[in-house]
């Protein structure tokens, strides 16, 4: 997995425990820039805790993670974590647009807020970011006139404008029906063919197969096998991975 | 919502639930020594010190309190009683009942409790006559009457509010076992009402008893004049910050509690949707 | 207008309604003065409850222990206790205190909008702050995982959000204010209710007077609940359940 450049994510032996249960035991991992990453695993097995680890929303109790030049696991003040999150955006499961801003201002807030670009080309950036996702006509609709798929479409292109070099999905389309699925997942098809780094958190299996170049299998906050999805989803090697292939597929 | 986190996450401190504490006591005791030294700070020497002055006027205080406690017992009951009669006659089939219940509720609730007060006072004559006796009214009753009044609004609104919070399928099991409507009201819907109606119902006490200070500026004999007739016995300035700190704990004593019980009460009986 | 204060004068002696606030002039420039004290006084103590309230919430949310604990025992002080002992806690017992050369520092007026706003405040910061937990943390997460900075989480999505769901609360607290300012009697101001007493102490229609001044209260109160749902319905967000 790793490659003679650097890898852009860095993940080494993260300890991370909630009270007295522990949810990640020593998870490593490697991201390369471009390199499509899906972690798969049973509920509770820690997986949206360890996006959150990356862009700094939870902090470790012990190791280190290194996106780009950015030493998450040493980011102590707020201005440090907002300059992480100016290079990682994550898309969550529940969409999490801002209600009272229409789907355009949604796209555009963070950009002229927290980037202080011009609002005028952030504008432009973000009517062909709507378009980018399917949405062009839907700029002046509210959150809550939206549909799941469409929300989500939303906050993706919304993550989009702030040109982030490593996009984490969380489940993102586990709050939605098949067919609004499929238009989800064709907008993140597109970003990787374009070049994006991802990592995502699904179940959906299918996508996984498709478009990852490695899937990460974890279980009790363990990471119990990694491969490509052609070995991974064929020729499991561990038995707990193969028991819940075949519970899932 | 965040299906992956494991349920059993640490709360933070800051919603972790006040309790009725000592410690809380002390502060309050604290606060008023606070006040009482600060008073006693503009004490000529040769006059007796205020927590004397304030220890010698308890027991005069302390009477006028328990009015004032006697005066919302009895101002919560007639309230109580008639709201829950506004409460129900506003789900009435008859429209001219359910409106004149309306106007009824949305007539006291809108008025100022002061402004009824003074209602009451100069409206209601000072005796009545019935079958041939002759029954005076003394000026606490007119309080109490003219306290009820509101109270019997906002009782009204809680009960109204919990009644219609009762899925309908209660109203059709009811008449489904040949329960007429006063019937399924009164037995059935009613009694379900009671532990949601509880926590507003016991803040409404608290306010009511809040409000019976109101009664001091009509004329009532209550903690408040008593406290203004000891200061003006006593006639010496810096007593006042010392007497109004001391009524002021004394309320505080008796309505927080009453406070911390409702939040309780509250989170048990929360009406889930 | 003098034909329509005749029409009162005959409506005197025709029914016995007698009232003088509108045919005597004396009288009704003194009903005028109250009625724009009590609007005087709901007006200023609103906008300031307001600002107490929101300055409270952020209090309360923040992180240091010291100020927690201080806007707790605030609130609590001034919900569990009646509103008119603190009016003359302040008026009697601080302005006792604050003496300057020339008299007192601030006048009874200036007395009762501070303990009304305070006491409006209390409430104002649990309503605020009951709105600022309702907005999901995911939410917050997610403004978070843009780059907002907590300040600016804040300002600009927080608030917003938290406004409008403390609107209801919100203008049942406003409405109490209104009600409230009958309080300011006690200490002598100015307000509707002591300028009526006046007036039915001097022309003796006390049952008059008394419905007048009901329905002057049900105007105001109307007015305000007016005010609040066109504020309401302006920043309504279509498809939001607020």
């Amino acid at each position: 997995m790793t490659d003679s450049i650097d890898p852009i994510v860095e993940v080494r032996d993260v300890h991370l425990s909630f009270g007295t249960t522990e949810v990640l035991s020593g998870v490593s991992f490697d991201v390369r820039k471009g390199g499509v990453v899906c972690i798969i695993g049973p509920s509770g097995a820690g997986k949206s805790t360890l996006l959150r680890c990356i862009n700094g929303l939870v902090p470790i109790n012990q190791g280190t993670i290194r996106v780009a030049r950015f030493q998450v696991n040493a980011l102590k003040t707020d201005a440090e974590k907002i300059a992480l999150r100016k290079e990682v955006s994550m898309v969550f499961q529940q969409y999490n647009l801002f209600p009272h801003k229409t789907a355009l201002e949604n796209v555009m807030m963070a950009p002229i807020h927290v980037l202080r670009e011009d609002p005028k080309e952030v504008r432009e950036r973000a009517v062909a970011l709507m378009a980018k996702v399917g949405l062009q006509t839907k700029q002046d609709a509210y959150p809550g006139e939206l549909s799941g798929g469409q929300q989500q479409r939303v906050a993706i292109a919304r993550s989009l404008a702030m040109r982030p070099e490593v996009m984490l999905f969380d489940e993102v389309t586990a709050a939605l029906d098949p067919e609004t699925v499929k238009e989800v997942l064709n907008a993140i098809k597109e970003l990787a063919r374009e070049g994006m780094t991802c990592i995502l958190v699904t179940h959906e299996m299918r996508f996984a197969r498709e478009l990852a170049h490695e899937v990460i299998f974890t279980d009790g906050g363990k990471i119990v096998e990694s491969a490509p999805p052609a070995e991974l989803f064929d020729h499991p090697k561990q038995e707990r991975t193969k028991a819940f292939l075949s519970q899932v597929l | 919502m965040n299906v992956l986190l494991p349920i059993n996450l640490p709360k933070p401190a800051a919603s972790a639930p006040w309790r009725l504490e000592v410690s809380h006591g002390v502060i309050l005791a604290g606060l008023f020594v606070v006040g009482c030294g600060l008073a006693q700070a503009q004490v000529v020497p040769g006059q007796p010190s205020v927590l004397d002055t304030i220890a010698k006027w308890t027991p005069v205080l302390a009477k006028g309190f328990v009015f004032n406690l006697a005066i919302s017992f009895v101002a919560m009951t007639i309230g109580t009683m008639a709201g829950f009669f506004l409460g129900a006659a506003q789900i009435s089939l008859l429209a001219p009942v359910r409106g004149g219940a309306w106007l009824t509720m949305n007539f006291f609730r809108n008025a100022p409790w002061l402004v009824l007060l003074f209602y009451c006072m100069f409206l209601i004559p000072f005796q009545v006559t019935i079958f041939g006796k002759t029954i005076p009214i003394p000026d606490w009753t007119k309080a109490t009457l003219g306290l009820a009044l509101p109270v019997m609004a906002n009782v009204a609104e809680v009960v109204r509010g919990a009644i219609q919070s009762i899925p309908t399928t209660q109203w059709e099991a009811a008449s489904s076992l040949a329960f007429n409507r006063r019937q399924a009201l009164w037995m059935i819907i009613i009694p379900q009402c009671i532990k949601r109606m509880l926590p507003p119902w016991m803040n409404l006490y608290a306010i009511l008893t809040m409000s019976t200070v109101l009664a001091s500026i009509v004329g009532v004999d209550e903690m408040m004049t008593q406290t203004q007739r000891a200061l003006s016995a006593e006639a010496r300035p810096g007593l006042l910050l010392a007497f109004y700190s001391y009524v002021l704990l004394w309320f505080f004593a008796y309505c927080y509690p009453i406070a911390r019980w409702t939040v309780r009460l509250e989170a048990r009986y929360a009406v889930r949707q | 207008m003098q034909p329509v204060w005749d029409w009162f004068r005959w409506l005197n002696q025709a029914t016995g309604i007698n009232l003088t606030i509108f045919y005597d002039a004396f009288d009704r420039t003194r009903f005028a003065s109250g009625f724009w004290m009590t609007v005087k006084l709901s007006v200023i103590c609103i906008v300031l409850s307001i600002l107490i309230g929101i300055l409270g919430a952020w209090a309360q949310g923040s992180r240091h222990r010291i100020l927690r604990g201080a806007m707790h025992w605030y609130i609590q002080a001034f919900r569990n206790t009646p509103p008119l002992v603190q009016l003359y806690f302040f008026y009697f017992g601080l302005g006792s205190l604050i003496t300057g050369v020339t008299g007192p520092l601030v006048t009874n007026v200036g007395w009762a909008i501070v303990s009304l706003s305070f006491f409006a405040g209390a409430f104002n910061v649990e309503i605020f702050r009951a709105g600022i937990e309702a907005v999901p943390r995911t939410t917050i997460e997610a403004a978070a995982s843009l780059g907002f900075s907590r300040w600016q989480t804040y300002r600009q999505i927080v608030f917003p959000l938290a406004f409008r769901i403390s609107l209801p609360a919100l203008n049942n607290n406003l409405i109490n204010l209104v009600k409230t300012t009958t309080l300011a009697y006690a200490i002598a101001v100015p307000e509707m209710l002591y300028v009526s007493s006046q007036i039915w102490s001097d022309e003796l229609n006390v049952p008059v007077m008394m419905n007048v001044l009901l329905l002057c209260y049900f105007l105001l109160v109307g007015i305000v609940v007016w005010m609040m749902s066109r504020w309401e319905r302006a920043v309504r967000v279509p498809g939001f359940g607020v």
